[in-house]
């Protein structure tokens, strides 16, 4: 890359040819107070003005977000007319701002908070009328309040570009400009497949994820049995809520921390996930042997299955029966726990810990209620709002011991459940267990390199047998979007897909710890770029870590199938552990309040 | 099909020598046009035209009298216009029934219908000949050429008019021969900043890329501009010749016209010329039988001002909300979907086939040190003479105003003049021997913008000027940027409060700093000139300002809030006209006994009293 | 959803087909539908995106943008008053404040009997006939506040003559 001289403040520095003068600026040391922007003008693209900086010759002041440095120029960020336009800016912005500050969800992680702080806005210092606003809780995952929206664009950018639905956008002109859905439109009444990839770029607390704290207090109130389990990405992130670096390994400690909070039991998903694992091999060699419908894909991510019910009908076919693992582990709590332990299920009261606000919408699908009518998952929570709680209670995540999860018939995991956080691992799982199930060994060479990045679409060839099982992997709903329309023309070359709705997979999810580099001072300036491979990197180390790698081999598994399910996708197993589609979803359906 | 010059030299001479002898009636007619501009086709010059055709067809003229629209005379507020040659007489603000009298008369029997010449509002002579009136003396029309002359519908009169002679020259030339002539013609583009054309076009030349675009900018948004409107009314293909030009010199195919969709008649006339210049092969593919291959396109705006700005008009070209891009890169570079493009207004395009066709002298002797050849205005206001005027650049406002606007109404006051639009400044006393070019209006706080020059006089209060001005810039911000978005609100919002008499001193200082802030820091030429009406009204009319906010007084009793509406009891004839039209009957007295009285407390203050009132008995106070 | 008839429905379909070989032609598309049937509901702006393959958003965003577009109905007779500077220098707030009241409306709806919109237009350049008000089109000169009532009764005379 080419260097180019330039002068910050009269300094002289060289920096990368072709970065914007705010890149530049972050290179040599020099933080300019920036908002709208997001990584690589993923966002509406110099709107806030708060990131103006003076440059010599230049008409008027200068977006360094957007603005290429050259040859020779010469910066200013301590420029007074520049450092007042910025404050000016920002007073701006928050006079049209609902300034309820104390009591937002996001406070503690609010972008426009900490750059009012930098820039040092004044109280009160332009007050007048605000544009009409729209409060949405209407959707099970999400709730979106305008009247914290600044107009970055982040949302509408992540929605349309990176996950290629659109379904915000900016509406109206001028003053009355709002981002939402169509027609100001509910979540709820809109084709969302609810991912959340909005709230986890939002700098606001105007995109926030549905709170079911609530849910869990009055459970706990009612007395009754309140059973936990944590979803494996929820692990590879929470750390990050109480200052660690991202890629810290916070299990330990999380189960320690979930333990005082008096939970019941607390379980690890990845059981379920190792339960999901059988089913769905079995499902899959059952489709190869027997002329199903093929490519098989993966069922595990509600987002995605969101999509493919408003988007792909065509498409259900393919898609595994199974549900994803929390649900699994909760229908198995409700039944198989239940009994052996004498429990009325409706006594019982599982929460799960996500990094998915989906996954919230999703307990709520009548079709994922297996005992008795009662859901299998009573409450979601994200990595951010167990977070929350810990806090809440007095908790200090930095005094807390390291904890195993509960063994209570429930208990034992493996590797190939770990590893479903990451894009591919439902798939590497699933080829472990198929592998042994088809040749009856276990495949010698455990990694499928192949699969394993996280980048966002991968596939590969794997030979069983003398069977040749291709594969693809995939993440976010943009990259899917080929592989799908390539399925509905019967055009797919693949046996078996894995599709996740987050791009990166769970780790990367929409409940997931906020990564704003704005508010970590102590990370990488790229870590945008990095943040999922370190997370990605947790769940692996914990895969390799453990001697149980293969679901089949997981002693629990065995005994729950032996004791009460018989074998993978009998009968019980189906009206416990799989779930239908609906294939005439209605985009805008009628939602009372 | 034209596909030689030779061919297109035929087919000129032919259609010049038709022209001439229309005009001088050599060819045993006479020719009576009548304007089919906006302002007169409202006032009813269809109909007038009509009634012509079909009184020339009951009298038996059809082979001695000719009939046809031509595009805007400009003089708007005189029209309708009907002109008859070859006598060249002009009649003005012609009505339906007046058309039998100058059939009768005049076509019939040669005897000039006088009551319909215009009259020199100050020596009250009577004028025949459009040349004679004081309006038009001190004009020079490069890019209204062709306008209120030729019939824009029909592409001979346009090409016995010079039409794509021009073009014929360009082709001749190498392309960065064109671009070189550009740039030593010092055309600067009439669209707002001035920016050097040939620079512009020089960018987007060097620029390699086998696919580029020219894109007109008719997307004329200031409230009292319509200059752009009127060229592409009256002689379209004129632009089209310019586009074409610029097509040639940068290496472009492809040119889009961005025009208003509040102009049906610029577009029709647009559309009709494409098409007859299609048909003849002057546009299309190897034109005139060279390697230069161009098409024309129209894309209509639907409504939003912003618009204007060249990368919100690529946007909504592209099917897009009109949100300015940042820049860089600049549109010369990555426009048009993401490929070098050249953005010229109307008006900049109308002055290119003027140079080339009639060379770099017969341009650049018009015009100042910087700013070369003419500039059209819209005259607009408390003037006399409304309409659109070309002058040499350099012409000074009195002149502007004075003597070819014929000054102010009623014996008012000149109190100042906005140029630019609302992105402009307003201009007053002190300037008016400021000759008139880009860099002297910037200089003066104002600028060239579009060429809206709104006259105001002393009834016009100045605060209420730049409110209207931040009510319209507040209605057209896109919203994307936020001192824009947010703070014109808050200006809009500051002055609301100072026209209410809730102004405070403290109020004044954050408008001006708010100014500043919208000035330096927007993201568009929108947003960076949003607060010049807040700039220039308080540079030049502080004591207005002040008046509102210490005194609570609008000296021009503009402001509602500040002023009140008295019957003068001495003049009052107690004839109750004015409590009739009342419509909150604040309004009493006794009819022919006692004068009548103003409620202040129920007055709503709309002034229908003051209207109402025939003997100047109500005053505002 | 309401639903839209299959006549329209067609009509909308063959709008977007007739410019099919445009680059991004959503605007044109878009004008041909509120100049054809007077408004872009969401339900037309559903058919148009997955025409174009772009998000709903996408059109949604536009028609919200651009004056132009109407999500609504318009009235039978659009009254456009301009506000350019021109006409407001000579009065035209006091015309469209008038054609407010006696419609009953303000700018930017819609009297409840359907009949007539009330607009306030963005300069159109009329400014020599200022103040200009248009309706459907037809444009009226320098009109005054005491014409307004004239000019609506213009409009009520002819739907009495229409629904005769």
């Amino acid at each position: 890359m080419a260097l180019v001289n330039i002068k910050i403040e009269g300094h002289p520095y060289q920096v990368e040819e072709g970065l914007t003068i705010l890149e530049a600026c972050r290179s040599v040391g020099y933080r300019v107070p920036s908002l709208c922007t997001f990584n690589h003008g993923q966002c509406s693209k110099a709107s806030c003005r708060v990131c103006l900086v003076a440059v010599k010759g230049a008409r008027g002041l200068v977006a360094s977000c957007v603005y290429p440095v050259n040859e020779g120029m010469e910066i200013s960020i301590a420029d007074q007319n520049a450092m007042e336009a910025r404050r000016a800016n920002v007073e701006l912005l928050l006079s049209n701002h609902n300034m309820n500050c104390q009591q937002c969800e996001k406070n503690g992680h609010c972008e426009l908070l900490e750059v009012a702080k930098i820039v040092g806005a004044r109280e009160g210092m332009y007050q007048g009328e605000k544009t009409p606003t729209t409060f949405d809780n209407l959707a099970p995952s999400l709730v979106r309040d305008t009247s914290k929206c600044i107009l970055c664009g982040r949302c509408i950018e992540r929605c349309k570009d990176a996950q290629g639905i659109g379904i915000l956008g900016f509406e109206n002109r001028g003053f009355n400009t709002i981002v939402g859905p169509s027609g100001n439109r509910s979540f709820a009444t809109s084709p969302c497949i609810q991912c959340g990839q909005c709230v986890n770029v939002c700098p606001t607390g105007a995109l926030m994820e549905h709170s079911e704290i609530d849910l869990v207090d009055k459970a706990f109130k009612e007395g009754k049995k309140v059973i936990v389990q944590t979803a494996p990405a929820v692990r590879a992130a929470i750390a990050e809520e109480f200052g660690a670096k991202i890629g810290t390994v916070g299990t330990g400690k999380m189960v320690a921390a979930l333990h005082r909070l008096g939970f019941y039991r607390v379980f690890d998903t990845n059981f379920g996930a190792d339960l999901t694992i059988m089913e769905e091999a079995y499902e899959l060699l059952g489709r190869i042997q027997n002329g199903g419908v093929l490519p098989q894909i993966t069922s595990c991510s509600p987002g995605w299955v969101n999509y493919l019910e408003y988007y792909y009908p065509e498409v259900i076919p393919h898609v595994s029966s199974c549900k994803s693992p929390h649900e699994m582990l909760g229908a198995i709590i409700k039944s198989y726990y239940a009994k052996k332990h004498d429990i009325d299920p409706k006594d019982l009261f599982v929460v799960s810990i996500m990094p998915c606000v989906a996954k919230k919408y999703e307990k709520d699908r009548p079709a994922n209620r297996a005992v008795d009518g009662l859901k299998d998952v009573d409450a979601v929570l994200t990595t951010r709002e167990l977070a929350k709680m810990i806090k809440r209670a007095g908790i200090d995540w930095n005094y807390l011991p390291e904890e195993e999860f509960d063994q209570d018939l429930l208990g034992e995991y493996t590797g190939a459940g770990v590893i479903f956080g990451v894009t591919g691992g439902v798939m590497e799982a699933a080829l472990r267990t198929a592998y042994f199930a088809l040749t009856g060994e276990e495949y010698p060479k455990i990694e499928f390199k192949e699969v394993r990045n996280v980048s966002l679409f991968k596939e590969a060839t794997i030979k069983m047998g003398d069977q040749e099982v291709r594969i693809a992997a995939v993440s976010g709903m943009k990259n899917a979007k080929p592989l799908l329309e390539d399925v509905k023309n019967g055009k797919s070359p693949y046996h078996f897909i894995e599709i996740m709705g987050c791009p990166g997979g769970c780790i990367n999810g929409g409940g997931q710890p906020y990564v704003h580099p704005n508010l970590l001072p102590n990370e990488d300036a790229n870590i945008l770029d990095t943040y999922i491979a370190k997370r990605a990197s947790v769940l692996y180390s914990e895969d390799e870590r453990l001697v149980l790698r293969q679901s089949h081999n997981n002693p629990d598994i065995k005994k729950l199938y032996k004791d009460y399910l018989g074998e993978p996708c009998s009968h019980l197993a189906h009206e416990l552990l799989h779930t239908t589609y609906e294939a005439n979803r209605e985009k805008y359906p009628q939602v009372k309040k | 099909m034209i596909d030689s010059v030779k061919k297109l030299d035929e087919k000129i001479a032919h259609c010049s020598s038709c022209l001439k002898k229309k005009i001088e009636g050599l060819d045993g007619k006479r020719a009576v046009v009548v304007c089919g501009g906006t302002g007169c086709m409202a006032s009813h010059s269809e109909e007038i035209l009509q009634e012509f055709q079909k009184l020339i067809a009951e009298y038996n003229l059809e082979d001695e009298v000719s009939v046809n629209h031509v595009g805007c005379f400009g003089f708007c507020s005189q029209g309708p216009f009907v002109k008859i040659f070859p006598e060249d007489t002009l009649y003005h603000a012609v009505k339906v029934e007046d058309v039998k009298k100058i059939v009768e008369q005049d076509l019939l029997n040669h005897q000039v219908v006088e009551e319909l010449f215009y009259v020199d509002p100050n020596t009250h002579e009577k004028v025949q000949r459009q040349d004679d009136i004081n309006f038009y003396k001190k004009q020079v029309r490069l890019a209204l050429h062709g306008c209120g002359h030729i019939d824009p519908e029909n592409i001979d009169e346009a090409l016995g008019y010079g039409a794509f002679k021009g073009l014929e020259k360009a082709l001749s030339m190498k392309p960065q021969e064109v671009i070189d002539l550009i740039l030593k013609s010092g055309l600067r583009g009439r669209g707002g900043a001035g920016f050097p054309t040939g620079r512009k076009w020089q960018f987007a030349y060097d620029q390699k890329n086998d696919t580029k675009y020219v894109v007109c900018n008719g997307d004329e948004g200031d409230p009292g501009a319509f200059m752009d409107r009127s060229i592409l009314e009256g002689n379209p293909l004129n632009v089209i010749e310019g586009m074409m030009i610029a097509g040639y010199a940068i290496g472009a195919n492809n040119g889009y016209f961005y025009v208003r969709a509040e102009y049906p008649i610029a577009v029709k006339r647009l559309r009709i010329a494409i098409k007859e210049a299609e048909e003849l092969g002057l546009i299309g593919d190897h034109i005139l039988g060279t390697d230069f291959s161009f098409h024309v396109h129209i894309r209509l705006g639907a409504g939003a001002f912003v618009c204007g700005e060249e990368t919100a008009l690529l946007n909504s070209i592209e099917g897009k909300r009109g949100m300015p891009r940042p820049r860089p890169p600049f549109p010369a570079i990555s426009g048009l979907w993401g490929k070098p493009t050249i953005i010229n207004n109307v008006e900049t395009l109308a002055c290119v086939p003027y140079i080339l066709r009639e060379g770099l002298e017969n341009f650049t002797k018009y015009g100042t040190e910087k700013s070369k050849g003419t500039k059209v205005f819209a005259l607009g206001g408390k003037i006399n003479n409304v309409g659109l005027v070309e002058v040499p650049m350099g012409t000074t406002l009195r002149e502007l105003i004075f003597d070819i606007g014929g000054g102010i109404p009623n014996g008012k006051k000149f109190k100042a003049i906005q140029t630019g639009g609302p992105s402009g400044g307003c201009l007053t006393e002190k300037d008016l021997d400021t000759p008139i070019d880009f860099d002297n209006l910037v200089a003066k706080g104002s600028m060239m913008g579009s060429g809206g020059a709104i006259v105001m006089d002393e009834d016009n209060c100045m605060v209420d000027v730049a409110k209207f001005y931040m009510e319209f810039i507040c209605d057209e911000s896109c919203g994307k940027c936020s001192p824009c978005r947010i703070g014109t609100k808050r200006i809009l919002e500051i002055l609301n409060k100072i026209v209410r008499g809730n102004g405070t001193r403290q109020d004044l200082d954050d408008l001006l700093h708010l100014s500043k802030t919208i000035k330096a820091g927007s993201l568009c030429g929108l947003g960076q000139t949003a607060a010049n009406p807040i700039l220039s009204t308080t540079a030049n009319f502080m004591d207005e300002y002040l008046e509102h906010i210490d005194e609570k007084k609008c000296r021009a009793h503009v402001c509602k809030h500040l002023m009140k509406f008295k019957v003068v009891p001495e003049l009052c004839k107690k004839c109750s006209l004015c409590a009739r039209n009342c419509p909150v009957s604040a309004i009493s007295g006794v009819v022919g006994k006692e004068p009548f009285v103003i409620d202040q407390d129920k007055c709503i203050k709309c002034g229908m009293c003051f209207s109402a009132c025939r003997f100047k008995a109500i005053v505002k106070e | 959803m309401a639903t839209i008839s299959a006549g329209a429905k067609k009509r909308i379909l063959e709008i977007c087909a007739q410019y099919k070989n445009e680059p991004t032609p959503l605007i044109m598309i878009l004008s041909e539908v509120q100049n054809e049937f007077g408004y872009v509901p969401l339900e037309v702006q559903e058919i148009i995106a997955s025409e174009l393959d772009i998000p709903v958003s996408d059109v949604y965003g536009v028609v919200t943008f651009y004056a132009f577009f109407s999500l609504k109905p318009k009235g039978k007779y659009v009254i456009g008053v301009c506000l350019g500077t021109a006409c407001y220098v000579k009065g035209s707030q006091q015309v469209i404040d008038k054609f407010a009241e006696l419609l009953d409306t303000k700018p930017g709806g819609t009297s409840e009997d359907g009949l007539f919109s009330l607009d306030a237009l963005r300069c159109i350049g009329a400014c020599g006939i200022a103040p200009a008000v248009n309706v459907n089109g037809k444009v009226y000169p320098k009109v005054t506040v005491a014409q307004v009532p004239q000019i609506i009764e213009e409009y009520r005379k002819l739907e009495e003559g229409e629904s005769l």
